[in-house]
C-alpha cells in the first residue's frame, strides 16, 4: 500500500493535477450551491471538459473534485437559504437553517466544513484499506459472477428506492437496459433497434441521456415553480469560530458518522442522501436529554452528523466503482461513463494495470478535502454571493450548458434534438414520481451486463452456468430476494392500511 | 395518481414493440453460422421485453399508493398545474429545439447569443443593457474555451463567412 501511495503522490502532485483539484472543487462548490443542480448534472456538464483533457488521471481528479465540491456547495445553500442544492444535504438544513436564523450562520458553515473534511478524510483511509482487499476477491470472479453481480447491483438500486417505489425503479432500470441495447452491440456487430437511422447506429450517447435525465427536468422544474429557487441576499456571515467545548462535543459524532456513512455509501443504491438522513436520525436517538431537544432547532451535532455522513458516503461509493467497475449511484454511473470514454475500464484489473490512475485518484481525494477546507472557510461569505444571481439569467445558462454538454460529446445537432426529446420524457417521469437514476445506471451497465451474460452463455453452451457456478446462483437468488422482500412488505403494509378508512 | 399508470401503459406498449422486434423480426438477418451460437443478438432483448411486460403490468394493476403520501417540498403538484409557469417551460423547450436547428446554419456565436437573450426574455428579463453584454461575453468566452483550449471545432459564424 505504501508503494501505491507513493505512485499516487507522484501522479497527483503535479502542477497540472493540483490545478485540476482546485478547479474541480471551485466549480463544484459554485454550481452545487445553485438550487436545483445536483452533483449528477454538474458532473455531466463537466464531462466534455474532462474528456477534452485527455489524460484519464487528470480527468478523474477533476470530476471527483467536482463531486465533493457539489456536495459541499449544497450544504452552503441548505444552511443559508434552507434551499438544498443537492438531495444529500437536505438533512443539513434541519439544523443549519435554524442556526443561521439565530445569526450564527458562520458557525454553522464552519461546522459543516470541518465535518465534511473529517468525513471525507476518514473515509479515504477506509477506501485505501478496503478497495485493494475487495479487488483481490473480485479477481476470482468469472463473467458469470459479473453478470450476477450486476443483476444484484441493479436490483439493490431498485430495492433501496423506497416503499412503493420498487416496481417503478425496476421499470426504469429495464427501460435503461432497453435503451442500452440500441445500436451496434459488441456481440455481433449487427445494428439493433435503430429503425434504419444512421444517428442511432452507435447507440444513444450516455452524456446526452444523463443531461436529459437530470439537468433538463431540474431546470424545467425551476422554471415552472420559482419557489424551488429561493434566492436570497446571501446575508452577512460572521463569527466563523467554534469553541473548544463545541469541537469536543461534535468530534465523536463526526467519527461515528464518517464510518457509518462510508459503509452506506459502499452499498449500491444507498448513496449520500440515505447516509445523511440515517446519520441524522442515529445521532438524534443517541443524544441525551437537552441535546436531543435541541435537534431541529439549531443543534451543532445535527449539522455535523449529516455533513460527515454524506461526504463519507461519496467516498464510499467509489469502492464498487473502482474495484468491481459497477457504479452504485447515479453519480458514479456518470463517472464510469466518463472513464470508459477515456479508455479506462474500472474493475479489479484497474489496480494492477493502471495503478497510477487508481492511487492518484485516492491521493487527490485527500487533496480535494484539504482544498475544500481552505477554500470554504475564508471564502464562504464571498462565494455565497452567487446565490444572488437572478433566475432570469441563471436558467437560460443552465439550459445552455446542458445543450453544450451533449453537443460537444458528439458535435452533432441531432444529439440536441434527442436531448430535448428525452428531457421532456424525463420531466413527465419526474411528474409521476419515477426515479431516474436507475434508468441511467441500467443504461450504462446494460452493455457490460449483456457482454458478460453472452460470454457466460457461450462458455457453458446455454443457461447451465446458473446451476454450475454456485456463487452465480447465490447472487441471483439474492437479487430476486432484494426485489421481492420490500414489495412483499409494502403489500403487507397496504393490506393493513386497507382496514383504515381513507377519504379517497 | 393516474399519470404513473399512463406511463406504465406507454411502457407496456413500448415493450410490445420492442419484444415484437426481438422475437419476430431481428433473427431473420442472422447469418446461419451464428444460429449455432447459444446466445443470439436477440436473446437479451427477449428477456428484457418479458421482464418489462411483467413489471409494467404490476404497476398498471398494482395496489394504489398508500394514502397520506407526504409531498416533498418544492415538488410539482399536478392537480394545480395551472398555477405553474407551464407556458414559460414550453417556450423554453421550443427555444431549445430552434437552437438545435439553427446552430449549424447560424454559427455558434450568433445562435448562442440569441438563445441566451431570448431565454431571459421568456423568463421576464427586460434589462437589455445587462442582458446583451452578458450573453455576448458568455458566448465569446465559451467559444474560445471550446475551440482553443479544448480543441473541439465549433463554427463561430454562419457558413457563408467561412
Amino acid at each position: 500500500m505504501i508503494e501505491g501511495i507513493l505512485i499516487g503522490l507522484a501522479e497527483a502532485v503535479t502542477p497540472f493535477n493540483l490545478m485540476m483539484v482546485v478547479m474541480g472543487c471551485v466549480v463544484g462548490t459554485l454550481i452545487g450551491m445553485l438550487p436545483g443542480l445536483g452533483p449528477m448534472s454538474i458532473i455531466a456538464i463537466m464531462i466534455p471538459v474532462a474528456i477534452g483533457i485527455g489524460d484519464p488521471t487528470s480527468a478523474l481528479i477533476l470530476l471527483s473534485g467536482v463531486y465533493y465540491g457539489a456536495i459541499f456547495g449544497g450544504s452552503t445553500s441548505s444552511i443559508l437559504l434552507n434551499a438544498p442544492g443537492v438531495a444529500g444535504t437536505v438533512a443539513t438544513a434541519f439544523d443549519g437553517y435554524p442556526l443561521a436564523q439565530k445569526g450564527q450562520a458562520g458557525k454553522a458553515l464552519t461546522i459543516a466544513a470541518i465535518a465534511s473534511f473529517a468525513g471525507g478524510t476518514i473515509s479515504v483511509v477506509l477506501l485505501m484499506v478496503f478497495a485493494p482487499a475487495l479487488s483481490t476477491v473480485a479477481l476470482l470472479f468469472h463473467s458469470a459472477e459479473y453478470f450476477a453481480l450486476m443483476v444484484v447491483g441493479l436490483s439493490a438500486i431498485a430495492a433501496f428506492a423506497g416503499t412503493g417505489q420498487v416496481a417503478k425503479a425496476l421499470m426504469m432500470t429495464i427501460l435503461g437496459l432497453m435503451l442500452g441495447t440500441v445500436g451496434e452491440g459488441a456481440l455481433s456487430n449487427t445494428p439493433r433497434f435503430t429503425f434504419g437511422l444512421m444517428e442511432l447506429q452507435s447507440g444513444f450517447s450516455f452524456i446526452t441521456l444523463a443531461m436529459a435525465m437530470f439537468a433538463l427536468p431540474e431546470a424545467l422544474f425551476l422554471v415552472m415553480n420559482p419557489a424551488r429557487a429561493a434566492t436570497g441576499d446571501g446575508g452577512k456571515i460572521s463569527g466563523l469560530r467554534i469553541s473548544r467545548t463545541e469541537a469536543r462535543s461534535i468530534a465523536p459524532v463526526i467519527g461515528r458518522q464518517s464510518i457509518q456513512g462510508f459503509f452506506i455509501g459502499v452499498l449500491p443504491g444507498a448513496g449520500a442522501t440515505i447516509a445523511s438522513f440515517l446519520g441524522y436520525a442515529v445521532e438524534r436517538n443517541i443524544a441525551k436529554g437537552a441535546e436531543q431537544e435541541e435537534f431541529g432547532k439549531g443543534s451543532i451535532k445535527g449539522i455535523a452528523a449529516p455533513e460527515a455522513a454524506n461526504n463519507a458516503a461519496c467516498t464510499g461509493s467509489f469502492v464498487p466503482l473502482l474495484t468491481l467497475g459497477i457504479p452504485g449511484s447515479g453519480t458514479t454511473a456518470i463517472l464510469l461513463g466518463a472513464l470508459l470514454a477515456l479508455n479506462v475500464t474500472p474493475g479489479p484489473r484497474l489496480m494492477v494495470d493502471e495503478p497510477g490512475v487508481f492511487w492518484a485518484v485516492i491521493i487527490s481525494m485527500y487533496l480535494g478535502n484539504l482544498v475544500l477546507l481552505i477554500l470554504n472557510l475564508p471564502l464562504i461569505p464571498y462565494i455565497a454571493k452567487i446565490l444572488t444571481i437572478p433566475r432570469t439569467f441563471l436558467i437560460p445558462f443552465i439550459l445552455f450548458f446542458t445543450l453544450m454538454g451533449s453537443y460537444l460529446g458528439q458535435n452533432n445537432p441531432t444529439e440536441l434534438l434527442i436531448l430535448v426529446g428525452f428531457g421532456v420524457i424525463a420531466t413527465f417521469l419526474r411528474f409521476a414520481d419515477y426515479p431516474l437514476a436507475p434508468l441511467l445506471i441500467g443504461f450504462i451497465l446494460g452493455v457490460m451486463l449483456e457482454n458478460n451474460f453472452a460470454r457466460a452463455m457461450q462458455l457453458y453452451r446455454g443457461f447451465d452456468f446458473v446451476l454450475e457456478r454456485p456463487m452465480t446462483l447465490a447472487l441471483l437468488v439474492l437479487a430476486v430476494l432484494l426485489v421481492i422482500l420490500p414489495s412483499f412488505r409494502a403489500y403487507r403494509a397496504g393490506k393493513r392500511a386497507e382496514g383504515v378508512a381513507d377519504g379517497d | 395518481m393516474a399519470l404513473d399508470r399512463f406511463i406504465a401503459l406507454a411502457f407496456i406498449a413500448l415493450c410490445c414493440v420492442y419484444g415484437y422486434a426481438a422475437f419476430f423480426t431481428m433473427d431473420d438477418q442472422l447469418p446461419p453460422i451464428l444460429r449455432r451460437n447459444p446466445v443470439w443478438p436477440s436473446t437479451f432483448p427477449k428477456i428484457l421485453s418479458v421482464l418489462g411486460l411483467i413489471v409494467g403490468f404490476i404497476i398498471l394493476f398494482g395496489p394504489k399508493p398508500m394514502p397520506g403520501d407526504t409531498k416533498k417540498a418544492g415538488a410539482i403538484d399536478l392537480t394545480r398545474l395551472g398555477d405553474y409557469y407551464v407556458g414559460q417551460a414550453l417556450a423554453l423547450i421550443a427555444l431549445m429545439v430552434v437552437y438545435a436547428l439553427v446552430l449549424r446554419p447560424l454559427g455558434f456565436v450568433g445562435a448562442t447569443i440569441g438563445f441566451l437573450v431570448i431565454g431571459s426574455l421568456i423568463l421576464g428579463e427586460r434589462r437589455f443593457h445587462i442582458l446583451i453584454p452578458v450573453a455576448a461575453i458568455a458566448a465569446g468566452s465559451l467559444w474560445y474555451l471550446v475551440q482553443e483550449v479544448l480543441g473541439i471545432f465549433l463554427r463561430p459564424w454562419p457558413g457563408i463567412f467561412m
